[in-house]
């Protein structure tokens, strides 16, 4: 199921000049942050991501049950001292909200990286709610969203997003849209291809 | 559906003397408490810098706990809740048990009840076991403690910092006056992290 996500999320930018390599740029760059805990519900667009901080040793990984369950555990590991952030696809959005009043209300830093899922390209019509709801409830609640459709981008978004999170202690949201990451092509899985 | 009363025959723990007990001689212990009467009654065994109490957030506390327990895993991690507030953060017991951290505890104080919105009953006064949740999700030490006897031995286990412990503990279901703990999260926050992390707290 990943492979041919992954297949399609590669076109047209399978080089490294055009950033098809975000995934190895962006683990390298939260290692270079002293980002010590990923958080995660899985996503096919974060598969790669994950495998980089799967394969690091210095990079704790926590698997959740839902997405809020990420919001709390990194406000508690900040307060003891350590970063982390927090992987989910954009359906799990809505699951966090009321335990963004944490961060929000208390100045806690989080960084999210939200793979859209309900947009450009979308198959399945029950991705669409939450998908298009996501950013406008993400600053409903006092989120701070950046978008990128462009994996080009990502790097210099994620880095920005990080630094503004840490440095003035409140929630950011990256929202790594479908565009870049591609569609689930889910006629091509049901014919077993 | 009728509640169960298998424990109306004993008087069941008082839930400020459990705090405590648990709390007495708290040394290193770093303490997250649930939103409403597990807040007030950590508040009522002494405010502290390492008590992080919630206002909301309600299902977080827990988890709250593991992020600490992983930055911190020489300090025991103490997280005393109620049963609502698990109940909603149910999920995470299965995070924790994964998790295999060794040094956080988590103590509900079940009344049966949603005591901040007037005694409503929960879940856990049916058939629901938090305690068995919590083990069946790989908490090999999760207990129901009845006497303050199995209460002190329970706070002993959890000084010894060397295994994740659980602990679903049936009380009274009593209305408390209210011991209130600064309300601004923004300022448990720093208060907390200037104790334990010291001065650096305020600029990494």
């Amino acid at each position: 199921m990943t492979g041919s996500f992954q297949e399609r999320s590669a076109r047209g930018s399978r080089s490294a000049a055009g950033g098809g390599d975000w995934p190895e740029r962006v683990h390298s760059l939260l290692r270079a942050e002293a980002i010590d805990l990923i958080a995660l519900v899985p996503d096919a667009g974060h598969a790669a991501l994950i495998r980089h901080c799967e394969a690091d040793p210095g990079m704790r990984m926590v698997r959740l049950s839902t997405e809020e369950e990420g919001v709390a555990l990194l406000a508690g590991a900040w307060l003891g001292g350590i970063r982390g952030v927090l992987l989910m696809q954009s359906s799990g959005v809505g699951n966090c909200i009321n335990m963004l009043s944490l961060p929000v209300m208390a100045q806690f830093p989080l960084l999210m990286l939200v793979t859209m899922r309900g947009d450009h390209g979308e198959f399945n019509p029950a991705q669409l709610p939450m998908g298009q709801a996501s950013p406008r409830v993400l600053e409903a609640i006092g989120v701070l969203v950046k978008q990128v459709d462009a994996t080009a981008q990502v790097e210099e978004t994620v880095h920005g997003a990080l630094r503004l999170a840490f440095n003035s202690c409140r929630p950011v949201a990256v929202l790594l849209g479908q565009k870049m990451l591609g569609a689930k092509d889910f006629r091509k899985l049901a014919r077993g291809e | 559906m009728t509640r169960k009363s298998t424990s109306a025959l004993a008087p069941r723990l008082r839930r400020r003397e459990v705090v405590s007990v648990l709390l007495a001689d708290r040394g290193g212990i770093l303490v997250i408490a649930g939103l409403g009467a597990p807040a007030w009654d950590v508040t009522a065994a002494g405010d502290h810098p390492l008590n992080f109490p919630m206002w909301g957030a309600m299902g977080g506390a827990a988890m709250l706990g593991l992020g600490l327990a992983l930055a911190q895993p020489t300090r025991r991690v103490l997280v005393v809740t109620g049963d609502g507030e698990m109940l909603m953060g149910l999920g995470s017991l299965s995070t924790i048990g994964v998790s295999r951290v060794s040094n956080l505890a988590i103590v509900v104080l079940d009344n049966e009840s949603y005591g901040e919105t007037g005694q409503q009953a929960s879940a856990t006064g049916h058939s629901v076991s938090l305690a068995g949740v919590a083990r069946e999700c790989g908490i090999v030490d999760s207990s129901a403690p009845t006497t303050i006897e199995e209460v002190r031995a329970l706070r002993d286990r959890i000084h010894a910092k060397d295994r994740c412990v659980f602990a679903q503990v049936k009380i009274d279901p009593e209305k408390l006056p209210l011991v209130l703990p600064p309300r601004d999260s923004s300022y448990l926050k720093h208060r907390f992290r200037l104790a334990l992390l010291g001065d650096s707290a305020l600029h990494d």
